[in-house]
């Protein structure tokens, strides 16, 4: 019978974590300089253990202080989206549902604009963490809302985190409109979502986030199956229902917020990362989460090298690449599967 | 097993259950019947605490349920609740096996024990064969069973069902309830069942509750609680009750209007003759 095993989780995140790393290394290897797989593995190595070899000070650097924190960052990014995504579709019971809609991707935005406004470079850190305080009080005040009695209701909260969000849109829009030249191109580019401004120390600052938000989120991997089938019905299975949300809720949100505070508003990965992963493994959270973990780091990693490299030197908003790619794939899938119930 | 102690509840305002109060014995099949808004569904709702009364209180076997924790009661209570599907389409065996979360509490996966509690189910509620179909491409029928399944392997001592048969045909809604029937008997899990058919009811159960307007009207067996002057009383409309042929419990039919009049005279002379 085919259903969710451990042994099955775990050859799967091996399989994935496989293909993580092939991603990764494609990745660092292209560029404007070229450096071989091969050479790149031995930097890494070599790095690894402290050792220093026959490679030039500049392959060195290209590599370990460049592309890999890049790397590394476009994967966390795109684990921390497609989770989150996953986590909000289940929690709202809607499909629809992505990362940014509870409105803390503008929240984000508002954080981001008003310091670049106030002249932070964007490879300065301040940049990431104004960004995350927009988002991270925006979270606040949509809890704060969407509450009813005590309890989290989906519709209220969707409700009133798309009304603050299209406040949060107000303000972004008057901020763009009073803003230089200059600043305007950073804003944009923030706004479509984009690596290359992004400070690769950022790597540090929103990892415990996303690694902790997921193992906090995968250790209730089984109560958000129960939750598919509404919160009575779980309920009825003995889950602390409110319990649950809340800690959800804030979690996914709190992932969000790290993720968006160091890329801007990178599209369609917290959407369809979930829905292909679900289509491709079935709906259990308990490998759902995982492999969307993996294959959403594979994916946002591969898109900004492509995005990087593709019309070099010139780079483009990883933004572009996510839903040229994905849009297409993600309809393909739809038209060979089913993605929800067709009841 | 469990005891019902004058217990009202209200959602703002206006009281939908007004001093309610019965027992339920071990092994019993009960039938909760009532016209739309009697507050059948308010009662299962409340026996498993997804309400709570604000004035008395439900026991089990002897423990007030709001003292149970969550976990506790769904080991011991199972709902198959009127339809509920999962947003993205789980398996058969899958959705059987969610039943055995109350049992794993922070364990992430079912164990070889759960899988066989899991079979058991299946085979007894005859769904084996389809254990890897997605949920949605099942019928009716076939889903419900689903659901039972997923409560047999809760492993509860009480099955408390919302509106079972609406939405059936009669071949399962018979099929149906002789599967209740067996858990009944040969298993002796104890049965609340809300519902509207109430020639079902009498058919089936063991004790029915009348609700009329968040009150218990008549509770009693189905010949006590199922007379032409109840149910005419509670529904308002006119009917006629007789005998059910083969198994001499008692039959509703339902009357036209316009026609009725002149029906039950002609019954009435024929009876008094």
């Amino acid at each position: 019978m085919r259903f969710i095993t451990r042994k099955k989780v775990i050859i799967i995140s091996i399989l994935l974590t496989i293909l993580l790393g092939l991603v990764i290394l494609f990745s660092i290897t292209v560029g404007s300089v070229k450096v071989g797989s091969l050479r790149s593995i031995t930097i890494l190595l070599q790095s690894i253990l402290g050792l220093k070899g026959a490679e030039t000070e500049t392959e060195r650097a290209i590599i370990l202080s460049l592309r890999l924190p890049r790397a590394l960052l476009a994967g966390l990014v795109g684990a921390g989206l497609s989770v989150s995504g996953a986590i909000f579709q289940a929690l709202l019971r809607n499909p629809l549902a992505d990362p940014y809609i509870l409105g803390v991707s503008s929240g984000a935005a508002v954080g981001a604009i008003i310091a670049v406004l106030m002249g932070l470079s964007s490879l300065s850190i301040g940049l990431p963490l104004a960004s995350f305080i927009g988002a991270f009080l925006t979270i606040l005040i949509v809890f704060n809302f969407g509450r009813q009695n005590g309890k989290m209701h989906p519709n209220t909260l969707l409700l009133a985190g798309v009304i603050i969000g299209s406040f949060l849109s107000a303000l972004i829009m008057f901020f763009i409109s009073i803003s230089q030249k200059e600043e305007l191109h950073t804003i944009i580019f923030w706004l479509m979502g984009d690596f290359s401004f992004s400070n690769p120390q950022a790597v540090y600052m929103i990892f415990p986030y996303i690694f902790l938000g997921f193992i906090f989120l995968y250790l209730r991997a089984r109560q958000l199956n129960l939750i598919l089938s509404g919160e009575e019905s779980a309920l009825q299975m003995g889950v602390d229902v409110e319990r649950l949300k809340l800690i959800s809720y804030l979690l996914a949100s709190l992932i969000t917020a790290a993720s968006v505070s160091v890329c801007g508003l990178i599209g369609f990965v917290g959407l369809i990362v979930p829905h292909s992963v679900r289509l491709i493994f079935g709906p259990d959270h308990r490998l759902l989460l995982p492999s969307a973990a993996l294959i959403g780091a594979s994916f946002l990693i591969a898109s900004d090298t492509f995005a990087r490299t593709l019309l070099a030197p010139t780079e483009l908003p990883v933004g572009v690449i996510t839903a040229a790619f994905g849009g297409p794939f993600f309809i393909y899938l739809l038209r060979t599967r089913k993605v929800v119930k067709t009841l | 097993m469990i005891d019902v102690h004058s217990i009202s509840f209200r959602y703002q305002k206006d009281w939908i259950l007004r001093d309610i109060s019965f027992q339920i014995g071990k092994g019993e099949f009960i039938g909760v019947i009532g016209p739309n808004g009697s507050g059948k569904t308010t009662l299962l709702k409340i026996l498993y605490r997804l309400l709570s009364p604000q004035e008395g209180e439900v026991l089990f076997e002897l423990v007030p349920l709001k003292r149970m924790s969550r976990t506790d009661i769904a080991k011991r209570i199972a709902v198959v609740a009127q339809e509920t599907y999962p947003l993205f389409p789980f398996r058969v065996i899958e959705i059987v096996l969610m039943g055995r979360s109350p049992y794993l509490g922070y364990l992430m996966f079912e164990s070889e024990r759960d899988l066989e509690i899991a079979k058991k189910a299946m085979e007894w509620t005859e769904i084996l064969n389809f254990s890897e179909r997605p949920i949605d491409e099942l019928s009716g029928g076939e889903r419900k069973r689903v659901f039972i399944a997923r409560a047999l392997a809760q492993e509860s001592e009480v099955i408390l069902l919302d509106e079972p048969t609406a939405n059936l045909d009669i071949h399962h809604q018979i099929e149906f309830l002789d599967l209740i029937l067996s858990l009944n008997r040969e298993r002796g899990l104890t049965i609340v069942m809300a519902t509207h058919d109430m020639n079902l009811a009498s058919e089936f159960c063991d004790r029915l509750i009348l609700l009329r307007q968040g009150r218990i009207y008549k509770m009693g067996t189905p010949q006590e609680v199922i007379t032409k002057e109840t149910i005419e009383t509670v529904y308002g409309c006119d009917v006629w009750v007789d005998q059910n042929p083969v198994s001499a419990m008692p039959r509703i039919s339902l009357l036209r209007k316009e026609r009725h009049e002149i029906e039950t005279v002609g019954r009435d002379r024929i009876s008094t003759k």
